[in-house]
């Protein structure tokens, strides 16, 4: 590990009412890398971003930087320059997708910066700029997963959360969408955790991976690492190779 | 001819007013997916506080301006006070925790003000323009542009504020809105207290029509009602149409259906809500798949 990590994550537990989903999960994330988090269905993905962003209660040490991340407020942990692209996207579907975008940075205050960032989005996802007047419900399934990682980037994050992007997208858009992320990874020093099932592709693109098995790490490494070993891929994440 | 335009300026005069309330419980619906049937009685209350501004030798625009600051605050208030600590009960708790709210606040009403009826001044000068036969009095026009202008503002708070579009984010994904850092908690009591102003306007326009009492919105609020279901529940300009359609169906129904007169007017917005829930339950600006295109 790394002698600064970047996110600090130890023994965290957390759950749903009674029911206990994560069971001391415990991993670093250094600086402008990309981490993936991998694991079947129902292994406590999506579980892990929501405690990370102070969705649901949680157990354990959470630090962004040296600092805490507050508990139960996501509000707070978004000013901490954190962005949760959640599952299902979250898109404000009434709202134009421009609107969308700007909401992406209500808690900045540099007007004429926030007007070039909605530029670079645009740039980076030229089919928006098109649709920038179109309510963003009337979008399809991977222009709102677009506009949903617009959306985050408009927020100037320190770190991303990417709650499966390649949900329901066709794999050659899934591509493109993961080329997006490392640029802005490179351009832009955004460290980024990305949930995915789809490990083969995932690996390709992150720089380390932890996989996630009903609530615990089973496995991390280098992705390099995991994808070229074929045992391990085979047995963690039913991968042919 | 003369008389039925009359009888729409009429119209149009009542249906600004229902307008105003009906967009008050439309905000706050959207917002928080509350119908608060006390929000005739806040109004009726926030009147009351208008008048009593008058009555100590406050002028009236000023004692107005007072009052709206007022309601907003009440508004903001009651959510942190009353709604707060209710949020995300089962709908039927959320109607009884209004509707005791309703007979709360009246009841505050009548041990501060009595249930005596009392003047309230017309903020507009009484007299008439006559436009080709047609009757224009200062005060219909007063109440229509009362009500335009409070448009206007929302309008122009939704559509190119900050924090009006954060309003509008929040009403469609609360839980999105929190992850890009939007205090929702806040945005939901600003809600209440737009609402709660808007519905003052109403109050303080219907007040010199009727007689100022605790009881004075209770009609208000069923044309409200009828004016929101007709709008959509969800649309503050189906709110505002729906208003004005009810206004003027009641005007007209009162004038020229010999059997309902001035007696079963209060019919009409009955007929409204059962008509609208059977044959069009979204209303006619009801949230369809895709809302502004
Ligand atoms: N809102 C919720 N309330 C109660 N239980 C939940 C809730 N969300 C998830 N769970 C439970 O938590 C466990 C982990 O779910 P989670 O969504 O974190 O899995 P995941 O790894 O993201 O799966 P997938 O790949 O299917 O998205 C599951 O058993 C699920 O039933
Ligand atoms: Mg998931």
């Amino acid at each position: 590990m790394s002698a600064h990590a970047f996110l600090t994550v130890e023994d965290l537990h957390a759950g749903y009412g009674a029911g206990k989903v994560l069971h001391g999960i415990g991993f670093d994330v250094a600086e402008g890398e990309i981490c993936a988090v991998l694991g079947p269905n129902g292994a406590g993905k999506t579980t892990l971003l929501r405690a990370l962003c102070g969705m649901i209660r949680t157990e354990g040490v959470l630090r962004l930087d040296g600092v805490a991340l507050p508990r139960r407020r996501p509000e707070s942990v978004a000013r901490m320059g954190v962005a949760h692209v959640p599952e299902g996207r979250g898109t404000f579907a009434p709202l134009s997708v421009a609107e969308n975008l700007r909401l992406g940075a209500y808690t900045r205050r540099d007007r004429a910066a926030v007007a070039e960032d909605i530029e670079r989005v645009y740039d980076y996802f030229p089919v928006l700029r098109e649709r920038r007047a179109q309510a963003a419900g009337s979008l399809s399934g991977g222009e709102q997963q677009m506009v949903a990682i617009g959306r985050a980037l408009m927020s100037r994050p320190r770190l991303i959360l990417l709650d499966e992007p390649s949900l329901g997208l066709a794999p050659l858009v899934t591509r493109e969408l993961f080329q997006i992320v490392r640029a802005v990874n490179e351009r832009e020093r955004t460290t980024v955790i990305l949930v995915e099932q789809n490990a083969h592709l995932t690996l390709e693109f992150a720089h380390r991976a932890h996989v996630l098995e009903t609530g615990r790490v089973v496995l991390s490494g280098a992705a390099a690492d995991i994808r070229a070993d074929a045992q391990v891929a085979r047995a963690y994440l039913g991968i042919e190779g | 001819m003369a008389d039925f335009i009359q009888q729409l300026v009429e119209g149009l005069g009542a249906g600004a007013i229902y307008a105003s309330l009906a967009l008050a419980l439309v905000l706050i619906y959207r917002f928080t997916g509350i119908v608060n049937f006390a929000q005739g009685e806040m109004a009726m209350f926030a009147t009351f506080i208008a008048w009593q501004l008058v009555q100590a030798g406050v002028p009236f625009w000023l004692a107005l301006g007072a009052t709206l600051a007022i309601a907003f605050g009440g508004g903001m208030l009651i959510e942190r006070v009353v709604i707060r600590p209710v949020e995300g009960a089962p709908e039927l708790a959320l109607v009884i925790v209004t509707l005791g709210l309703f007979i709360l606040v009246n009841a505050a009403a009548g041990w501060i003000w009595s249930f005596l009826i009392k003047d309230f001044p017309s903020p507009f000068p009484g007299g008439a323009l006559d436009a080709g036969g047609v009757h224009l009095s200062y005060s219909t026009l007063g109440v229509l542009g009362v009500v335009a202008v409070v448009m206007g503002l929302l309008y122009i708070l939704f559509r190119y504020t900050k924090i009006g579009l954060a309003m509008r984010a929040v009403a469609s994904n609360p839980a999105s809105a929190r992850l890009l850092g939007i205090r929702v908690s806040g945005v939901l009591a600003l809600g209440w207290g737009l609402a709660a102003l808007v519905g003052a306007v109403s109050g303080v326009l219907v007040a010199p029509v009727l007689f100022l009492e605790p009881t004075m919105m209770g009609g208000v609020l069923i044309y409200a009602f009828a004016a929101a279901t007709l709008g959509g529940f969800d649309s503050p300009v189906g709110a505002v149409v729906g208003g004005l359609v009810v206004g003027i169906a009641e005007t007209l129904a009162g004038a020229y259906v010999g059997v309902i007169g001035s007696d079963l007017k209060i019919g009409v917005p009955l007929a409204v809500i059962i008509g609208v829930l059977l044959f069009r339950p979204q209303g006619l600006f009801g949230r369809a798949a895709v809302e502004r295109a």
